[in-house]
């Protein structure tokens, strides 16, 4: 079976304006690497999760990924199709071939804007405040899949009443929703044009645990129901293992650690997945428990040594040669990759 | 109203010799008033905190663990009202003392850390000498001392090289260096009593394990008092001896934090701990908590406020008081019916 979403080498690097303030003015400009070298490919249905500490990239890759970002290089293919090279701009301006048209993701046909959609953390900061519930679902059915009138008004209630809103919500502004609702607008905002690749960016960070459980379980029915592939990322672990079948850990911009995500968590192979797996903290854990802690701080992002592991610094296990040379990448049993000098590898073989 | 007031040590104290809280909050009601009605933010919240112990206090958002801090630290907004109860701290009636001696106790002795840890700092001012003026207005030291004295503090909270950092200003260090600068400030003068405000919400796992590691190891250290408030049960249950649960404004338990965990007994605790995602669970096993909080305007909030959301619930549960259950092993239960 062929991928839905193929990414290759992709990156991203932003221009560091003039170095005018600097004490020593650089010759070369500065670039930010936020994203650098990210290869990954992921199939209809399943969900990706991307994590790693703020600052590593994600919400740049998932950008990248919905395209809104362009890429400074690299190739993104959606069912076959290269998406990367299409600037963001037009790519979000490619309509529907006809009047309710589903996004197609066969090679060779465009895959219009509806295609990929994203969800962002801030539901309350991405919906317009002054757009109801229903202008908020609406706005993407009557620009990307075209419909208007009876058609778009009962498809904006069908896809409210699959992501749990009750018609007489739909009335309301963002302020006179709870957290929860807001969510959910923020959700069924970007499935109603029924996407194959939906983006989620920390959809649930902002919410109550008591919450979060029910938004969790719609994405996961409406996966179900659509076969769309997600891309989630999140900087909570505990909820990434709820949700997905394969784990990137991000550092500093590059991909450390890719595997299931079952056994990512059971028996990481990178040392900085095995300190975030460490730090997760777990309701009734005896206190005083050995855990690995991080020492120091992130390097910079800001033109980064090509010839260093960019966590050398941090690493609890690093030597010399991991300030000489960059890591290589290892390729696991079970599709695990993991880019270290000094792999934990026993464990994770014995795991794969 | 008091039943709840000796809730600690219930057991224990009886027959030892009465150990005074550090911090004894008792019945305190706080009431807002808004252009849309009063809000009762707190109703009648107990609690204790002794020297060299943790207190967590969890509980989702908008249930009162930051007006109960406020109202310790008497920052309070302009429009909160006190109603009842009393807070003690160190023997001396906080809702009595003057504006002037509430500064010299909150500078000293009373100390906060915040969520946001770059909110709580000048921007234009660089944080060694942010320290030094704590140090300056409040410890003692002298002028000529103060800086070095900041640079041992900064090294203290595990800041690498403090003397160059001491001349950074906050924009120039990361959300993780800015909370140690928060936790360095907050314990500038050795306080008796520390209240952390969700003080790694909005930090990364790795650096909030380190952070949490070193407020509660300066504590034990020092012998200080801490409340660690955060919605986080799992980081309540790692790092503190004792738990209080939050809902819409009340206590609605309190216990060492490991036997809340293993077997609590207000229905939600326990609906919380069952939401709350952790290894070994699938997304099948969580439940999330229906309904939520009470509209706190409401001039006929019955008895207790979890009603519509309990299972457990029935008609006499509505009618006050709200039974506060002091139990033996030192746990507090505010339920009609508990697990
Ligand atoms: N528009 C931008 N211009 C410059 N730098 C940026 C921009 N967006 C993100 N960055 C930088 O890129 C890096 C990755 O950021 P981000 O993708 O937001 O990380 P994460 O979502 O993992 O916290 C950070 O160092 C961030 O400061
Ligand atoms: N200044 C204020 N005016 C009116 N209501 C307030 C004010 N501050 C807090 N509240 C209300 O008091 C309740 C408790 O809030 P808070 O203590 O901030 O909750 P949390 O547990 O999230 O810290 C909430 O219902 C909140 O809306
Ligand atoms: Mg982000
Ligand atoms: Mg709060």
């Amino acid at each position: 079976m062929t991928a839905l979403l193929e990414v290759q080498g992709l990156q991203k690097r932003f221009p560091m304006g003039g170095g005018g303030m600097l004490p020593c003015r650089r010759a070369a400009p500065s670039f930010l690497h936020a994203v650098e070298d990210v290869s990954f490919t992921l199939r209809a249905g399943e969900t990706l999760g991307l994590v790693g500490e703020s600052g590593c990239g994600k919400s740049t890759l998932a950008r990248l990924l919905a395209r809104l970002l362009d890429p400074t290089e690299g190739s993104i293919r959606l069912g076959g199709q290269e998406i990367g090279a299409i600037p963001a701009k037009r790519f979000g301006a490619i309509p529907a071939t006809r009047p309710g048209a589903m996004p197609s993701t066969r090679p060779g046909a465009m895959p219009p804007r509806a295609a990929i959609q994203m969800v962002f953390q801030d539901a309350e900061g991405s919906i317009n405040p002054r757009h109801t519930a229903f202008e908020a679902i609406a706005r993407p059915l009557r620009q990307l899949s075209r419909l208007s009138g009876a058609e778009l008004r009962t498809r904006v209630e069908r896809t409210a009443a699959l992501c749990g809103l009750p018609a007489e919500l739909l009335g309301r502004f963002p302020h006179q929703l709870s957290g929860g609702q807001k969510a959910r607008v923020g959700i069924a905002r970007a499935v109603a044009t029924e996407p194959a690749l939906l983006v989620l960016d920390e959809p649930t960070s902002a919410l109550d645990v008591s919450v979060q459980v029910v938004i969790l379980d719609l994405l996961r029915s409406l996966q179900a129901r659509t076969g769309a592939a997600y891309v989630f990322v999140s900087h909570d672990l505990n909820v990434v293992r709820l949700l997905c079948d394969r784990v990137l850990v991000m550092y500093l911009g590059r991909v450390v650690e890719e595997g299931a995500a079952e056994t990512l968590f059971a028996a990481p192979a990178h040392p900085y997945t095995r300190a975030l797996v460490g730090a997760v903290s777990v309701p009734g854990r005896r206190k005083g428990e050995e855990r690995v802690r991080l020492s120091g701080e992130p390097r910079s992002p800001i033109d980064p040594d090509p010839q260093a592991c960019r966590f050398h610094g941090r690493c609890p296990i690093g030597q010399d040669l991991c300030a000489r040379a960059a890591p290589p990448v290892h390729e696991l049993p079970g599709g695990r990759r993991v880019a270290c000098h000094f792999p934990l590898t026993a464990g994770a073989m014995a795991a794969a | 109203m008091t039943d709840a007031a000796a809730l600690a040590p219930a057991a224990t104290a009886r027959a030892a010799p009465p150990r005074v809280p550090v911090l004894d909050v008792a019945g305190l009601s706080v009431q807002f008033r808004t252009r849309s009605g009063t809000v009762h933010a707190l109703d009648e919240v107990s609690l204790q905190v002794h020297r060299g112990e943790c207190l967590g206090v969890v509980g989702e958002s908008g249930s009162g663990k930051s007006v109960t801090a406020y109202a310790v630290m008497r920052l309070l907004d302009p429009a909160a009202r006190i109603t009842a109860g009393r807070i003690t701290f160190g023997g001396m009636d906080i809702l009595a003392a003057s504006e002037r001696e509430m500064a010299d106790l909150r500078g000293r002795e009373l100390s906060m850390i915040f969520q946001n840890p770059r909110a709580a700092l000048n921007p234009i001012r660089q944080v060694g000498m942010q320290i030094a003026d704590v140090l300056v207005r409040h410890g003692g030291v002298t002028r000529a001392e103060a800086p070095a004295r900041a640079a041992a503090l900064l090294a203290e909270v595990g800041i690498p090289d403090p003397v160059r950092r001491a001349k950074a200003y906050p924009f120039e260090l990361s959300g993780g260096m800015c909370q140690r600068v928060g936790i360095a400030l907050a314990l500038a003068c050795r306080p008796a009593l520390l209240i952390a405000d969700e003080p790694t919400t909005g930090l990364d796992v790795t650096t909030q394990a380190v952070i949490m590691d070193l407020v509660l190891g300066l504590a034990r250290a020092r012998g200080m008092a801490t409340v660690l408030i955060t919605h986080d049960l799992g980081l309540a249950s790692e790092y503190c001896d004792r738990t209080a649960v939050m809902h819409a404004g009340h206590v609605v338990e309190a216990a060492p934090a490991a036997d809340l965990f293993a077997a609590p007994r207000h229905p939600y605790t326990a609906k919380l701990i069952a939401a709350t995602p952790q290894p070994g669970r699938a997304l099948s096993d969580l439940a999330a908590i229906p309904g939520g909080l009470p509209d706190l305007r409401r001039g006929d909030l019955p008895a207790c406020r979890f009603l519509d959301r309990c299972e457990r619930a029935e008609p006499g549960c509505a009618v006050p008081p709200l039974p506060r259950h002091l139990s033996e092993d030192g746990r507090m239960v505010a339920c009609r019916h508990p697990l």
